[in-house]
């Protein structure tokens, strides 16, 4: 038997923009075994949850992740509305659906553009951020802000988005589509990239499952969940089917985020064609009593929010389940015989959100 | 919209068998989470399967609580089982990877647990 080494991975390490750190038992240059550790900047706001007024928790719940922001603060607002009934008005839906939409698109081609920073790839990875920046202008344009939107409320949204505006948006959008395609073309194409993800960190379609995957790292070993089918938000007026790959392995992960976009851009497309005149948001009365499992698919996938309220200003429990927390055992298995020089290339397959992951 | 989220109680003694049997009907594992009620702590473990949701519920008393792993049937339950024992002091029996308590960096052992409230059930409320 070869002699294992222990390599340790992180906290800090240049491919990994967040800490996590994983032990790596290697023979030679395979690894055979990886532990994970993560804990580094766990935050603790679940807790802070008995603090703050539930009105005022949003704003929290969007600063879970500088990436997802909307989307966590989306899920936050899904959950509250519905231990309270609230009837949120279909213009509301429609917004956080364009918004929503718009944070998957600049967290995919943020994901490229770190992939192929990653790769030694330079020029893709400023293109890939280039491109992504006119993404954060149109978010600034419609929101106000670039990181953290602050558009969304229990009730509805804080913000319209008026005609001209959504001409606007729509006319940016085109563009970003086509610079869009340009890059994707060599992610897709490039003997380069393929060589470095074709059949690497292979995630068996029934072992996905079984791991408890989600997002894309789930729908690149061929299953076709995606969270937003429950229909949520504008998402059961829209017409859409979950993107797909069957190989498992990163260029398929690769892919998926790929399509991904052009998918997101025909959703914002179909919303804004559909968008209903009317109120953006409704009257709050009362306080939460009650309990309510809310499920989104973020960029990375599913994100569970369990909300509990007791009729008070104050939720007794708010627990955030996150897309990354999900994928992190499959990571494990997927390093076991992997070559160490492919570590940091199928770390970043997950996508991993530290951020969400410490809430 | 609403998600119909059924709940189905169970005990210690009935958990393993109850989601042995949804892992043979082919549930994925959604995610474990505690919710401190009292002197108890409420732990629900949710599943899915084809977009369908449900959730299995037990309650076990917060001071010296000790669970039986599901780490066996659903393997990446050991991440769940290891934070919510970091964060809750909540033992598990038969973990496949046990971190034994150093998956979470925090500056106060258990910070989520009974203990560390204060004592027991000390949900702030501001009027």
């Amino acid at each position: 038997m070869a002699t294992r080494t222990v390599i340790p991975f992180g906290p800090q390490h240049p491919v990994l923009p967040e800490p996590i750190h994983l032990d790596l038992v290697v023979e030679d240059e395979k690894v055979v075994e990886a532990i994970p550790s993560i804990g580094f900047i766990h935050r603790g706001l679940e807790k802070l949850v008995e603090k703050k007024d539930f009105t005022e928790f949003v704003f929290v719940a969007e600063r879970i992740c500088g990436i997802c922001s909307f989307i966590h603060g989306q899920s936050y607002c899904q959950g509250i509305e519905a231990i309270m009934g609230l009837e949120v008005p279909p213009r509301a839906h429609y917004l956080r659906t364009i918004w929503g939409e718009l944070s998957r698109i600049h967290s995919h081609l943020l994901w490229l553009g770190l992939m192929a920073d990653a790769m030694g790839f330079e020029s893709l990875f400023m293109h890939s951020w280039r491109v992504r920046e006119r993404v954060l202008n149109i978010i600034e344009a419609t929101t106000g802000g670039r990181v953290i939107f602050g558009s969304c409320k229990v009730g509805g949204v804080r913000r319209d988005i008026d005609e001209p505006a959504m001409q606007k948006l729509l006319a940016e959008l085109t563009e970003v589509e086509r610079e869009t395609r340009e890059i994707v073309h060599v992610f897709i194409n490039d003997d380069t990239v393929k060589h470095r993800l074709c059949g690497v960190g292979v995630l068996p379609h029934d072992e996905a499952y079984k791991l408890g995957c989600v997002g894309p790292t789930l729908r690149a070993s061929g299953w076709a969940q995606d969270t937003r089918k429950l229909g949520y938000a504008a998402f059961n007026e829209l017409t859409f089917q979950p993107i797909t790959r069957t190989a498992g392995d990163c260029y398929a992960r690769c892919a998926v985020r790929c399509d991904e976009i052009f998918q997101s851009v025909d959703l914002i497309r179909q919303a804004a064609a559909k968008i209903p005149a009317g109120d953006i948001a409704v009257k709050v009365v009362g306080n939460p009593n009650g309990e309510y499992f809310v499920r989104v698919e973020q960029p990375r996938g599913e994100v569970i929010y369990y909300l509990k309220g007791n009729g008070t200003k104050n939720l007794q429990r708010f627990r955030v389940r996150t897309p990354t927390f999900a994928n992190i055992p499959a990571l494990v298995k997927t390093l076991q015989g992997c070559n160490l020089a492919d570590v940091p290339i199928l770390i970043l397959t997950i996508d991993p959100c530290i951020s969400c992951t410490e809430r | 919209m609403k998600e119909e989220q059924p709940i189905a109680t169970v005990t210690p003694n009935t958990l393993v068998g109850e989601v042995k049997s949804l892992s043979d009907q082919g549930w994925r594992l959604v995610q474990i989470g505690v919710t401190p009620h009292g002197e108890l702590y409420e732990v629900n473990y949710t599943f899915d399967r084809e977009q369908k949701f449900l959730n299995l519920r037990l309650q076990v008393p917060a001071a010296g609580a000790s669970l039986p792993s599901i780490s066996g049937l659903y393997w990446c339950a050991f991440l769940y089982e290891n934070e919510i024992h970091d964060l809750f002091n909540v033992a598990f029996d038969g973990l496949v990877l046990d971190f034994k308590g150093t998956l979470y960096k925090t500056a106060q052992p258990f910070p989520f647990a009974a203990q560390a409230r204060g004592g027991i059930s000390t949900n702030v409320v501001h009027t």
